[in-house]
């Protein structure tokens, strides 16, 4: 399942911070996005997972085929693990919770509610709710965020799996996750010209 | 869908889901009045229709903006609008379990809470049957009301002000079915009115409130 991009431009509060975007990610693929603090890579992730509209310019791939993780995990507190993770499994009409919460070693917290698991636990949980939405590109956005060594490497090894599956992954990350399957963009060149700057990089304006 | 129903039903039914609240108002309501109005049986039994569908709007009001602000909080309502239930969908399904655990409560409750107001005889069955058919509407409007005002911080108030003015015409007809029940005249009209009010909200609110939450996310 591919992903391309062709000459996107998004904005984020109604100014566009990025332009002329063109990318694609074949599937087996991963694409880490790179780039200084408020050049737009939440934006872009959102934009392409048809979260806003872009300003222009097109995005190719089956809203189907999609999956987003961002900073908030989307989690019940008042559910357990696996209840939460048992939801978005329904939602998807797929199963394979158990698999989920294996792959991310949490089978031993599954009956815990999450509002009493660590930030690092809940990142995981967040993290196994892609393998049970059975998409096959993913739009990770910082998805190493409180994540400890083992766990960044454990999800690294998710992630791997993922790709050798066939699927694909958009990242935004400043971590090296150690992917031989990764290439990496850098989006400082895609920065929309600011009008009032002459194209000097401000983040208030960004 | 079925499973956002339970999801939404068992958030409600665990501690701090707020199911109860909506019950507990009403009938504080309703012990209320009579202690404020006075031991008058004839004036509380005029009014009784009345205080129960206002009653009922408050209490329905209280929790309308969970709905949808504590998915929008946590992420879920990004990975919602993703997910292969289309949106229109996953607020249909919101309204129904806000309504499965606010309005039919109420409505099975009225009638208790009637006796306590000196509600006549015949008003019984229409109360029950007004609260009924109505509440959906209170549910499906508030949901579109809290749709609007889902992003924004302390967004309950704005929610409160924008809605209830669109609650008017449920409570017309809805007290006005239970006033003509209990004189004897004429109750079906204005129940038939009512039913269509929430017809038409659930055929066309979901669509609005959909739009409203897309907005929203950007």
């Amino acid at each position: 399942m591919d992903l391309t991009v062709t000459d996107l431009a998004c904005a984020r509060g109604g100014v566009t911070v990025l332009a002329g975007v063109s990318l694609a990610v074949p599937a087996g693929r991963a694409l880490v996005l790179r780039g200084p603090n408020g050049i737009g890579k939440t934006t872009l992730l959102r934009t392409v997972a048809g979260l806003q509209p872009a300003v222009s310019g097109r995005v190719q791939a089956d809203p189907e085929s999609l999956t987003y993780a961002a900073h908030a995990d989307g989690l019940k507190a008042a559910l357990t693990a696996r209840e939460n993770l048992a939801f978005w499994a329904a939602v998807h009409g797929q199963g394979g919770v158990d698999a989920a919460l294996t792959a991310l070693n949490l089978t031993a917290l599954q009956d815990r509610p999450a509002q009493h698991l660590s930030a690092g636990q809940k990142r995981r949980l967040g993290l196994a709710r892609l393998l049970v939405t059975g998409r096959p590109v993913w739009l990770l956005d910082e998805p190493t965020v409180s994540l400890d060594a083992a766990s960044v490497a454990l999800f690294a090894e998710v992630l791997r799996g993922h790709l050798a599956k066939g699927g694909a992954a958009l990242i935004a990350t400043h971590v090296d996750l150690g992917l031989d399957e990764a290439a990496v963009l850098d989006l400082t060149a895609f920065r929309a010209q600011s009008r009032s700057l002459g194209g000097v990089f401000d983040e208030a304006f960004a | 869908m079925t499973a956002l129903l339970l999801r939404d039903l068992r958030l409600a039914t665990r501690a701090g889901g707020g199911f109860g609240l909506g019950l507990a108002f009403f009938l504080l309501v309703a012990v209320l009045v009579p202690l404020g109005v006075g031991p008058e049986p004839a004036l509380l039994a005029r009014i009784a229709p009345g205080i129960l569908w206002v009653g009922a709007l408050l209490a329905c009001l209280l929790s309308l903006d969970r709905i949808f602000a504590l998915d929008f909080e946590d992420g879920s309502m990004d990975l919602l609008a993703i997910a292969p239930i289309p949106l229109e969908g996953v607020v249909a399904v919101k309204a129904l379990a806000h309504w499965l655990v606010t309005g039919l409560p109420l409505t099975l409750l009225s009638p208790v809470l009637g006796v306590l107001l000196n509600l006549p005889g015949p008003g019984y069955v229409w109360l029950v049957l007004s609260l009924g058919l109505g509440t959906p509407a209170l549910s499906l409007i508030g949901a579109f009301g809290a749709a609007l005002t889902v992003g924004l911080k302390r967004g309950g108030l704005l929610l409160s002000l924008l809605v209830l003015p669109l609650y008017v015409p449920t409570l017309i007809y809805g007290a006005e079915a239970v006033r003509r029940g209990v004189d004897g005249q004429g109750a079906p009209t204005a129940l038939l009115l009512l039913a269509g009010l929430t017809a038409g909200a659930a055929a066309l609110l979901p669509f609005a409130a959909a739009a409203a939450i897309r907005v929203n996310l950007r």
